[in-house]
């Protein structure tokens, strides 16, 4: 029988290297991590601290002096940081795999109206890129449609699951919208200067989405005689069930965008990219407008912006009371492992280290509505979680040694790492 | 009188000029006009600088007898008195396509390039085409003629404007009248060349500018060769190469790095070309001089941008603000700097647009003289033709113009243009001037009439006491129609009359109610010019030119200063490793001392308490800074260098200094098997390209293989190799050939230069190194192999993301590796990309570098070097060595910079925290001693480029409401580059 098993095992090593890590089962009993810094995701810090869960979900967050019984398994964590699952909002991971090759890439349907396309039904649970998020503290994402103006329907998921349906955690979460530019790029394939001129087509392209909403909200009030899939779709964009989600980046087009969305009934909007949205805080607030802003390893959009624009872009929003998150959405999406990264360059810009980690769990999990299970380390909410061995938004010192979602305890290791130990393992070997 | 003269000279002049000596005539008898004209008391421009107040002009036969103040005139003349009139030589226009049609590009089906060349029998580039030879396309326009004349132009200069080497022009005299057989002055005026491909040939190569150059350099080293008889094939390009050797020269520049650019060229086959220039050479007018060509200037100064939009505004970059601003300033710089140039139209909207350009020169400083020259003596020069056009001394054409006064004024009127003696009409010379002002009475009312504008195409303004009304005027052969209306155009009065000496205007009226009557306007004064032009003649504010001159330049080149660095913690990148509390002082750009409390001296200290102090980051691979990164029309590229097509206005440049790297290889992308030379630079912002590029630089080339090579990622199945099996025998059959080319030479027999053999024979003597863009082990072996046969080392795998499966190998052959920290899953070559491949490698003593390829990420790349301690347990000294010292090593300039050690260069960076930290910030980055980005300093420049944008802005608001012609806000895309970029 041993034996059996140790051949198993080898079967599994060698095989491993072509396949996604088995998820983790249920939690079957609770565990404590005792000694930690834990940092809630909701700004605030706890030093030498107390956590539990059980059954998947938060029993106690407080402090290790706390007399209190530990219950399960006990990690000892002293020195090292607890944090809540990294959350990664508007990628299309498990929609793709190789981004050159076409045959693994589900991303971008035809159509330019199409809300009725979900992303959901398409995720790939088991694709390598998906799996390289775990071991950087990524354990969430919202997987969205691409292209066109409406790209269709998103879903949440979490990235340790079978199947689809067992990775969703929020089925059809919201609709995502590309924006139209009030300056375009000139086709210069066709001859045309390549710089970028006012779109003169601007105007035409906002009565297109306003025509578009109005008859989806038509549609919606009364009984049709044959079903439109694409208007109805967007039915729960005027219920508030649904939020919308807007990618845009100038002054001009958020405010347009907005007051567009507001006007057609449109009860959740959030601004995804928001480069300018800087500019118009007073304007964001008094509508309260999620910014879903863009990461900072970006440059600067314009010649003469600061050259550090992009980095402190998060902090001017936060700074100015914006709900704020981080989104990578036009970065491939093997980069979205480096969102905790991301969420350290605004770091060195000023914000404190407990707000830029707010950016990408506890403010990312308000904006996509699933703050109620997951973003922050809170009695109740569910245990994703992770524990790194230093400061998680520092390259050097984000070494996770455990990870959770809802309380179930996850494989770090990743077709990369068995490459890794693979290979040094070789040389070792002829040495 | 004035009749009989005007039939007079008309019959005059359409007798001689059709007249051939030798040619029979049928259609009546031979009869030749020997007759002079004599123009008498003008003032007459014989040159720009020899200027005859009441002067007499006398020409025959189409040409001057004698300019000056006493002239006998022969019985046998025709006097015209043109008092008060003044004479200038026609204008010449060296760059111009008149009567050629102009090139169209054929419709093409599918996409796929086609590598061969469409000729035989001609060069084996199709764009090559020096055998062209304008006269045969050339048809003459007189439509266009018609045109050029009214604009003041004698004489142009033209040629089929298609093609890199393009043949030779034709100069013509705008002689309507006449025959191809009186204007042709010359049919083989000069030679042309530019770096731009034929429109009408497809052939792929050259698709880049440094391919462009490298194709230049070997057509004329083939030009040589052929020369001597070497070649056993007829070549009919290259045979008329040598045909037009002796002729002028002329290249179109179009932007100042390529003026340069040209003249290089042409310094190496020992030409001077004349050099169409782009209008930017003001930012650059030492390098500029130093070419010592003349230079045709076209008139095309930007429009503002219509900025009433502050949100479109916010669109338009200060770089392209500052171009409007100080575009109009380019030739008086030129003149200013001794440089001597022509005008051209080339380029122009329209005649009336160059003319208006060619006035705000003038306002913006340009003389009056040298605008002159610019028209008349320099093209002249240039086409080495002074003797016969261009100026109005005896001998030349008789081509000049009759104007009512200083030719650059606006108000002067051009009456007639004269070529070879044959007048055109341009306004009627006798035309009587009513502009002033005259008041009339009718229908019981009072209305005042304003005539303005030119003499020949006067505006009319009416007013009935202070309310203007709608009105019209035309005035043509001395008759004068006028209407205007009152009632909000309910009533129409209309007014025709015939004008006369009197210097009132008289004649028929018909009143709004249809009863004709008489109408007499008394004049109450003269025109004036108004004071709205006397203010457009005061140049507006210019801003100052920075280094280089878009945001973020210097308003002077950062200077060495001798700096002492206290108390930082120090990265030596040495055997010393980290150093805390020490000092390090920089003198004349060196790295002079370090240790603990050194003296300052003179130094400018830098407290560096608490901060990091490390050498500057070296970017192994990027394609930051230059204008073009692939040439793709051959499978091998190796006769292109980088170093042609440095920008030195690439923002990156500085937002890279803000991140630390103070060095970088400027490599070719990885289109082909067998890329371009490398340009390797410090990151010298405001230098010029030369400047940049390491002195003594180590010899570099970019090779490349798989999907990019095979072009497997777009729809291109011609080009030879589609597999990595094909890649392997592209090396094996140029590595053989080089071997072969380089016994050849070396045998001292004669043989063909092969700017492309010459450099592989560079790699097979060990004089050049390759980084080669890698991505499976598979690959990556093979190269080895390759190099192995040949008894060669590559240097340096780049990107190398499987090298961790053969690091092993590796060690062996001795390569380094200069790879991503965490980059994957783009391609299917990258699938078993993983961030520990850097880790790998270095376990097995292979010397690591991590690169960008990415003009962001290289602005982060010690961040990126963090990741190497994340991925693989890197100790921190390692990593860091991995964006410092190991590229440096790679590079061979580890002897030079990469770390902090007494005798290097001084290229430092000061971090606020731990330089592998994604919190740290660059605060100081210092290149050769001097500091190119300073945080502080950095501060400054944002409130500068919001202060001189809200300057020009409001400029731009001014130029609008006085009514001048804007442009749509527009942002320029600067085309970012990748390894893969086309």
């Amino acid at each position: 029988m041993k034996k059996i098993i140790y051949i198993l095992a080898l079967v599994c090593a060698t095989s491993l290297t072509y396949a996604q890590q088995t998820p983790a089962p249920a939690q079957t009993e609770a565990i404590t991590i005792e000694g930690a810094t834990a940092h809630l995701g909701n700004g605030k810090i706890i030093e030498n601290s107390l956590l539990m869960f059980e059954g998947g979900k938060i029993t106690f967050v407080g402090d290790a002096k706390m007399r209190i019984a530990r219950k399960g398994t006990i990690i000892n964590a002293t020195g090292k940081h607890v944090y809540p699952g990294i959350i990664a909002p508007a990628k299309s991971l498990g929609l793709v795999e190789v981004d050159a090759v076409r045959a693994s890439d589900d991303q971008d349907e035809l159509g330019d109206m199409i809300p009725h396309i979900r992303s959901l039904i398409a995720y790939n649970a088991e694709s390598k890129v998906v799996e390289s998020m775990r071991p950087n503290g990524v354990l969430i994402g919202q997987i969205a449609p691409q292209g066109g103006r409406i790209s269709g329907t998103s879903s949440i998921v979490q990235f340790d699951a079978w199947n689809w349906e067992d990775a969703a955690v929020k089925v059809d979460d919201g609709i995502h919208m590309n924006w139209p530019n009030s300056f375009k790029q000139g086709r210069w394939w066709m001859g045309e200067e390549r710089g970028y001129k006012p779109n003169d087509k601007y105007a035409e392209e906002l009565d297109e989405i306003t025509s578009f909403f109005k008859n989806s909200m038509a549609y919606g009030k009364a009984a049709a005689p044959e079903m439109n899939l694409a208007f109805k779709a967007m039915a729960g964009l005027f219920d508030g069930s649904q939020k919308l989600y807007i990618y845009t980046d100038g002054e001009k087009e958020i405010i347009d965008a907005v007051t567009l969305a507001k006007a057609n009934g449109v009860k959740e909007i959030v601004i995804v990219g928001g480069y300018q949205a800087y500019k118009i805080t007073d304007f964001l607030k008094e509508n309260n407008i999620a910014v879903l802003v863009n990461f900072t390893h970006n440059n600067p959009n314009f010649e003469d912006d600061d050259y550090d624009l992009p980095y402190k872009n998060p902090k001017l929003l936060f700074d100015a009371g914006i709900l704020v998150g981080i989104q990578n959405a036009s970065a491939a999406n093997f980069q979205t492992r480096n969102l905790p990264f991301y969420a350290g360059q605004t770091v060195g810009q000023g914000l404190d280290k407990e707000a830029a980690l707010q950016l990408i769990t506890g403010n990312n999990a308000k904006i996509l509505g699933i703050d109620a299970d997951y973003g922050t380390l809170e009695v109740g909410k569910s245990a994703t979680l992770f524990i790194s061995e230093g400061d998680a938004l520092d390259t050097r010192s984000n070494q996770l040694s455990h990870a959770y979602i809802d309380g179930r305890n996850l494989s770090l290791e990743t077709h990369q790492t068995e490459l890794w130990k693979r290979y040094m393992g070789k040389y070792e070997g002829q040495k | 009188m004035k009749m009989r003269l005007l039939v007079l000279t008309f019959l005059w002049c359409s007798s001689y000029l059709f007249a051939q000596d030798y040619f029979p005539k049928n259609d009546g008898v031979k009869s030749k006009n020997n007759n002079y004209t004599a123009f008498t008391n003008a003032k007459i421009y014989v040159t720009p600088s020899q200027i005859i107040e009441n002067g007499t002009l006398l020409i025959q036969n189409g040409k001057v007898v004698q300019a000056g103040k006493t002239v006998s005139i022969p019985k046998n003349a025709v006097t015209i008195d043109v008092s008060g009139k003044s004479i200038y030589p026609s204008f010449i226009d060296v760059y111009s396509d008149f009567g050629i049609e102009k090139p169209k590009r054929p419709s093409r089906r599918g996409r796929t390039a086609e590598y061969e060349p469409s000729r035989e029998g001609f060069y084996w580039n199709d764009h090559i085409m020096p055998e062209t030879n304008s006269i045969s396309a050339f048809k003459y326009d007189s439509k266009k003629a018609k045109g050029l004349l009214e604009a003041g132009f004698g004489v142009v200069n033209s040629h089929l404007q298609d093609g890199i080497a393009r043949g030779t022009g034709v100069l013509i005299a705008l002689n309507t009248e006449g025959t191809d057989a009186n204007r042709v002055l010359d049919d083989r005026s000069a030679q042309y060349f530019s770096f731009e491909r034929s429109v009408i040939k497809n052939q792929s190569y050259p698709t880049s500018l440094m391919g462009t150059t490298a194709l230049l350099r070997q057509m004329y080293s083939d030009m040589n060769w052929y020369a001597q008889g070497k070649s056993d094939t007829k070549d009919r390009s290259l045979e008329a190469l040598i045909a037009n050797k002796n002729l002028v020269q002329i290249f179109e520049g179009k932007d100042r790095g390529n003026d340069l650019l040209a003249d290089q060229i042409g310094d190496a086959n020992g030409i001077q070309y004349a050099i169409v220039a782009g209008g930017d050479e003001y930012e650059n007018m030492a390098e500029i001089k130093a070419t010592g060509a003349k230079y045709i200037l076209p008139l095309n100064f930007p429009d503002a941008f219509d900025v009433s939009n502050p949100y479109q505004a916010g669109y338009v970059s200060l770089e392209d603000m500052r171009n409007w601003n100080q575009a109009p300033l380019n030739p008086k710089m030129m003149s200013d700097n001794g440089i001597s140039f022509s005008f051209t139209m080339h380029d122009s909207k329209s005649a009336a647009k160059f003319k208006e350009n060619l006035m705000k020169a003038i306002t913006y400083g340009l003389s009056k003289t040298k605008a002159l020259e610019a028209l008349t003596t320099v093209p002249a020069a240039i086409l080495g033709k002074s003797s016969k056009i261009g100026t109005l001394q005896a001998g030349s054409y008789a081509n000049f113009l009759i104007t009512s006064g200083d030719v650059f004024e606006k108000s002067t009127t051009l009456y007639e243009n004269w070529v070879q003696g044959n007048k055109t009409i341009v306004n009627d010379i006798n035309v009587k001037d009513i502009r002033g002002d005259y008041s009339l009475y009718t229908d019981g009312a009072t209305f005042k009439i304003s005539i303005s504008g030119e003499i020949s195409k006067p505006k009319v303004e009416i007013k009935q006491d202070t309310l203007k009304l709608t009105s019209k005027i035309s005035y043509a052969n001395d008759w004068l129609d006028l209407s205007f209306s009152t009632d909000e155009g309910d009533k129409v009065y209309r007014m025709t009359g015939l004008v006369t000496e009197s210097d009132e205007l008289s004649g028929r009226l018909i009143l709004p109610n249809g009863k004709e009557s008489f109408f007499k306007a008394d004049k109450l004064k003269g025109f004036e010019e108004k004071e709205k032009d006397e203010k457009d003649k005061k140049a507006p504010k210019i801003m100052p030119i920075t280094y280089p001159n878009i945001g973020y330049g210097y308003t002077s080149i950062p200077q060495q200063e001798t700096t002492l660095f206290k108390n930082a913690t120090v990265w030596t990148g040495e055997e010393a490793g980290v150093l805390k509390n020490t000092d390090v002082l920089v003198k004349n750009g060196k790295i002079t001392k370090i240790g603990t409390n050194l003296n300052a001296g003179s130094a400018k200290v830098v407290d560096a308490t608490g901060k990091h102090l490390t050498a500057g980051i070296i970017d192994e691979h990027t394609h930051i800074a230059l204008l073009d990164v692939n040439e793709a029309g051959q499978n091998s590229s190796a006769e292109v260098t980088m170093e042609d097509v440095v920008n030195i206005e690439d923002m990156n440049i500085y937002r890279n200094l803000a991140g630390g790297v103070t060095s970088g290889q400027l490599l070719h992308g990885s289109a082909n098997p067998i890329g371009g030379r490398s340009a390797i630079i410090k990151l010298k912002w405001g230098e010029s390209a030369k400047n940049m590029i390491y002195d003594n630089s180590p010899k570099f080339i970019k090779f490349a293989l798989g999907e990019n090579v095979k072009q497997s990622n777009w729809g291109s199945f011609s080009r030879f190799p589609q597999t990595r099996m094909g890649v392997e025998q592209v090396y094996m059959n140029y590595f053989q050939r080089g071997k072969e080319y380089d016994a050849l030479k070396k045998s001292g027999k004669p043989y063909r230069y092969d700017q492309e053999m010459e450099v592989i024979a560079e790699i097979l003597n060990g004089e050049r190194f390759i980084s080669c863009h890698s991505y499976v082990q598979s690959e990556i072996n093979m190269l080895m192999k390759v190099a192995d046969k040949f008894n060669f080392k590559i240097n340096t795998f780049t990107h190398i993301l499987e090298g961790y499966k053969v690091a092993d190998k590796m060690k062996e052959h001795g390569v380094g590796a200069s790879t991503f920290s965490d980059w994957w899953a783009y391609k299917y070559e990258v699938n078993d990309a993983i961030p520990y491949n850097a880790a790998i490698m270095h376990s097995q003593g292979i010397t690591v570098a991590i690169n960008s390829d990415d003009r962001e990420m290289s602005r982060r790349l010690n961040q990126e070097a963090g990741k190497i301690v994340k991925y693989g347990g890197v100790s921190e000294e390692e990593a860091w060595k991995m964006v410092t010292i190991n590229p440096a090593k790679l590079l061979h300039l580890d002897d030079r910079t990469g770390s902090i050690k007494v005798g290097k260069d001084a290229d430092l960076v000061l971090w606020s925290d731990h330089p592998l930290s994604m919190y740290a910030k660059s605060e100081k980055t210092m290149v050769d001693g001097a500091v190119y980005f300073d945080l502080e300093k950095d501060k400054l420049q944002r409130e500068a480029i919001a202060r001189e944008r809200n300057e020009l802005i409001n400029m731009m608001l001014q130029e609008k409401e006085s009514g001048k012609p804007t442009r749509k806000p527009m942002k320029k895309d600067k085309e970012e580059f990748h390894c893969d970029s086309l």
